[in-house]
This record gives structure tokens, sequence and C-alpha cells, in this order.
């Protein structure tokens, strides 16, 4: 019986490998979900076999009912969420699906000491009683029998490991949810001696663990742990700002898988532990990709509390008073219609205006015209990473009209019309000069195509909380209100042109 | 099988993961991410398996039972949402 639960978990695991190698290739991508989503069923039936072996070949009714009713529960949250929730939703409900998996890896390790912890007093009471028949002489007996009971110090120490990271995931990715759908302020909370509190929580929470590994049937700390990493989640996540939420969600999704490598460490699980690993290290790698894009440490992204001074929009720094120029939509129609190529840059206002569909019904207008039309996503624009990507694809954008900053900088001049769509920082010409929050990062560099349309709603800085001097150059066109609108205004003068 | 080994599986994993993903096209990101969260969902099995031996003690069985029900969230949830995303990134105008 064992046997069969080794060759499935054997099989499980080939399949988690193939998926994730599936995934990360668009033409097999969809595939590569489904064979992963068969490991995870043979994971479980392999799971339930190795429970069957484990008792003798018979299965407690109290074990089926709970896992069970457990599944069937999960089973009734989990399918509506997924399946009603909002493209524009997207990023906080992944947020959240991944705190559940973080406070699973908790409660297992939680479990697995409370489990110890009943144990050891039968021991005890069965040793005690020994030792009161048989006096000295049962000593050799109990003291092998009390050996054989301890828990080994990895073990302790792998429980608290998943009960630290797990708790740390749930609380800091239901912050993050609570943040993306815009429940709570986005903006970065700071306070005086941040740093020193986290620290201190850090500092707290190793000495928990340390107590732990020393003496696995003490209480206290255990129960601290659990609720200092949920203060440590909480803590860690609301420094950071909205905008680099794309790295915090791949960061937190790392912490998940290894949260249940710990787990598994706690209950002696090798699929549990590969299968761990391989999230970390893909959360690890997408965190990686992200801070590249926006050319700034995880340390800074983490810390910084990056865009929290806001310097306000439109003042510039040398005390001149710049205009920029005002366009409404039918006169914006007009250059629109004379464009031989256009490129649309979207950021996260299009996901909050939820201006995809209209966005995508004005480029099949523009193409049917003669134009060349092209979307330009940077990597982090938008609330997670390829967030963009997501909501074009909602809208029918085929790939073929997806290009990356690399495609468009090189030939920058020759676009006719650029269209800011609710972006701000991944396209302001100050990341290319030195001496500013935002040096370095690579851009969209919109300021030299021909004429750019900036659709906002205000003129009010970015993100990172500095102006953009993009607005006020010469052949920069402010067409200012929701986009959604503005986009149905441009799409009526097409229409009514035929 | 030790901790030594356990260590041993675990550091090789990881860099199996690293290799395996080291290249991914930026419109799959979203996708990726989902789909790998859906996966940390693997600590149903340990919830589980932690049902099965919680043995005398009823507050680790509690525990575990909402382990099983949250990991169950996580993985019905997340696979479903990645298929969606990738049923839309399938259809080509």
């Amino acid at each position: 019986m064992e046997f069969i639960a080794t060759i499935l978990f054997l099989f499980a695991g080939v399949c988690f490998i193939m998926g994730l190698k599936m995934l990360s290739k668009s033409e097999t991508a969809r595939k590569g979900n489904m064979v992963s989503a068969a490991g995870m069923t043979t994971a479980a039936i392999g799971t339930l076999v190795w429970i069957i072996a484990k008792h003798g070949g018979h299965i407690e009714a109290t074990t089926i009912i709970w896992i069970v009713v457990g599944m069937i529960a999960g089973t009734v949250v989990g399918i509506p969420a997924a399946k009603l929730v909002k493209m524009t939703a997207m990023p906080e409900m992944v947020a959240l699906f991944n705190g559940f998996g973080g406070i699973a890896s908790l409660l297992v390790g939680w479990s697995e000491l409370q489990r110890y912890w009943v144990e050891h007093a039968q021991i005890a009471k069965v040793t005690d009683a020994a030792t009161e028949v048989m006096g000295a002489l049962a000593e050799p007996i109990t003291e092998a029998a009390k050996e054989a009971a301890q828990m080994p110090a990895a073990s302790a120490i792998s429980i608290f490991l998943a009960v630290l990271i797990g708790g740390v995931t749930f609380t800091g990715s239901v912050v993050a949810f609570l943040k993306l759908s815009e429940r709570m302020k986005s903006a970065p909370m700071l306070y005086p001696g941040q740093q020193v509190v986290n620290a201190l929580l850090l500092v707290v929470l190793l000495a928990c663990g340390t107590w732990i590994a020393i003496d696995p049937t003490a209480i206290i700390p255990l129960y601290l742990a659990i609720v200092l990493s949920f203060v440590l989640g909480v803590a860690c996540v609301i420094p950071i700002g909205g905008g680099d939420m794309p790295v915090v969600i791949s960061l937190l999704n790392s912490y998940s898988g290894l949260a249940a490598c710990a787990a598994g460490f706690a209950v002696n699980n090798v699929l549990l532990i590969i299968t761990g690993a391989l999230v970390g290290a893909s959360g690890i790698i997408l965190t990686r990709i992200m801070c590249i894009a926006m050319n700034r440490s995880l340390g800074n992204v983490l810390f910084s509390g990056f865009g929290a001074a806001d310097t306000g929009g439109g003042a510039t720094g040398d005390g001149e008073k710049r205009e920029a120029k005002v366009l409404t939509p039918d006169k914006a129609y007009f250059m629109l219609e004379a464009a031989q190529k256009v490129i649309f840059v979207p950021g996260y206002g299009m996901a909050v205006a939820q201006a995809q569909h209209a966005v995508k019904e004005l480029a099949n207008l523009m193409e049917a015209n003669g134009t060349e039309v092209q979307f330009v996503v940077h990597p982090v624009a938008g609330r997670m990473p390829g967030h963009m990507n997501v909501l074009l694809a909602e809208a029918d954008v085929p790939y073929e009209a997806l290009a990356e900053l690399d495609d468009v900088n090189p030939t920058m001049e020759l676009v006719d019309v650029a269209i800011v769509l609710g972006a701000n920082d991944v396209v302001n010409p100050l990341a290319l000069e030195e001496g500013n929050p935002i040096s370095g990062m690579p851009i969209a560099e919109v300021q030299r195509a021909k004429t750019v349309f900036t659709m906002k709603r205000s003129l009010a800085s970015g993100y990172a909380g500095i102006a953009n001097p993009l607005f006020y150059l010469d052949n920069n066109y402010m067409v200012l209100g929701d986009a959604k609108k503005t986009l149905q205004a441009l799409i009526d003068e097409f229409k009514s042109d035929d | 099988m030790d901790f030594l080994t356990y260590s041993f599986i675990f550091l090789l994993s990881m860099f199996l993961g690293i290799e395996l993903i080291r290249k991914v096209p930026a419109q799959l990101h979203t996708p990726l991410m989902s789909g790998s969260n859906a996966i940390s969902g693997i600590s149903l099995i340990g919830a589980m398996t932690a049902v099965a031996i919680a043995g005398d003690s009823t507050v680790a069985l509690i525990l575990a039972g909402f382990a099983v029900a949250f990991g169950m969230i996580n993985v019905v949830g997340g696979y479903l949402v990645t298929d969606r995303m990738l049923a839309m990134f399938k259809h080509k105008g």
C-alpha cells in the first residue's frame, strides 16, 4: 500500500515540474496548468492511500469526515470566488488565495505541535505509572520511552518556520488584498522607528523559535509566535505602496511555497518539500524580474516606503509655471485619423477605468482606417506582474499586437501618436536623467514620438510622487477625464465618420 | 529519511525551480504566478496528513481540518482562476 502511495507522489511531483515548465511557454501554458492540477489530484489520492496504509488497511471515520468536510468547504468557497471575480479584480483575488495557502501551512504546524503535546502527556502518564509500580527498576525503560518520544530539534524548528512563514504570508497577503481592492489606502504607511519595531519583532520571533527547538512542549512560545507572525506580516506590507505591489505579490507567492516546504519538513513529507521549493523558486524569479524592471533592489522596494513623499502634481522645480496643452476628443480624432502608426501605453489607470474593451474597439476602428496599432506593455505597469497583459487578453487583443519596450523604443520617432492610457511613471522621461527616485528605470520613451496623447484624470504625479515633465513637452497633449469616456468619445467620432 | 536528506532535496528542488522558469515571457507573468500559487496549495496534502495523525488530540484534529479547508480554497480557486486567464489568452482576434 505504502508503495502505491509513493508511486503516486512521484507521479504528482513529475506533474508539477512538467506543469511549471509548460506554464512558462505561451503555446503550452493552459495545458501546463491542467497537468499541474492533475498532479494535485494525484497527490491528494496518494495521501489518502498513504493514510489507509498507515492505519493498517482501514481509515477512521473521524479522519475521513474531517478531510471530506474540509475539502467540500474549500471547494464551495473556492469555485464561486474564482468564477465570479472580475478580471480587473484579479490581483487582489490571487493575493487572497495565496494568503489561504499560508494559513493552511501555519495550521499544519500548529496542529502538529498540539498532537505532540497530547502524545507527550500520555507517555509521561504511562512512565509515571511505571515508576510508581516498579520504582527505580523502571528507570531504563521510562528513560528510553521518553527519549523515543522526544521531538527532534529539527522537526520543532520546521514547525516553527511553517508557523512563522505561513503567518506572515497570511496577514501580508490579506493586507495586499485590502490595498489592491482599495478597501485600505494603497499609499505607503510609515511611522518613525518602523524598521526598529520590525527588527525587534523578528528578534522576539527568533527567540520563540529557539525556545520551541529546546522545549517543544512549551506552550507560550508557540502562541506568541503565531500572534507575532501575524503582526509581522501586516508590518511588512503596510509600508509598501500600491505601485510596488507586483513585487510584493510575487514575494508573498514565494513565501507561501516556502511555508508549505517547512510544513513538509514538519510532517516528513518529501512531496511537500519538493513542490514548496518549486513555488518558492518561481516566486523569487518573478520578484527579481519585477525589481529589474524598476531598476531597484529588493531591499529598496521593501524598506524605502517609496512614493510616500508626494510632491504634488504640476509643480516644477525651477519655479517656472509651465502649461500643459489640453486637447478635446474631437480634435484628437483628427490627428488619429491621419496617423500611420499609433501605440498605446496602458497603465493602472486603464485597469481602474476598466477601459480595456474600449481601447480594443478603438484600435479595431483605427486598423480598419489603415493605421498600424501596437500596445506597449511595461513589465511593472499595473498592480501585479503582467497585469496589463491579462486585461488586454480579456479584450481579445492578439499577442502579435503586443510589444515590449525594446521592440518600440528604437523606432519611437516613426510613431505618429503615442497614447498614454492611465500610465505615468513608466513613461516619465526623468528616468533617463540622474538624481531622482526613478533614475535608470527602463521606460517607454514616448517623448520621442511625433505626438503624445496623455489620457489621465488629472495632472497629478504618479506613484513615484514626482512630477512628469512629459506633460509639458511641446509634442504632448493632455486629454483629461475618465479614460473609458474619452475612448468612447473617440470611438463615436470614428463611427460617425463612416 | 533524515533531516539532511530532506535538506538536499529542498536545495535541489529550488535549483530545479529556478532553471525551469528562468525565461518566461512578460504576458505569462500573471498566469505563472497564479498557477504556482495554486501549486502552493500543496499544503493541502500536509493538512490531510495532519488530520490522519492527529490521534487523540481534538485540537490538533480541528486545526488540521481547517487547514484542509483553507488549502482546498487555495487549490481549487487558484487552478480555476489560472485557467480562466489562460483561456482568454487563447482566443486571438
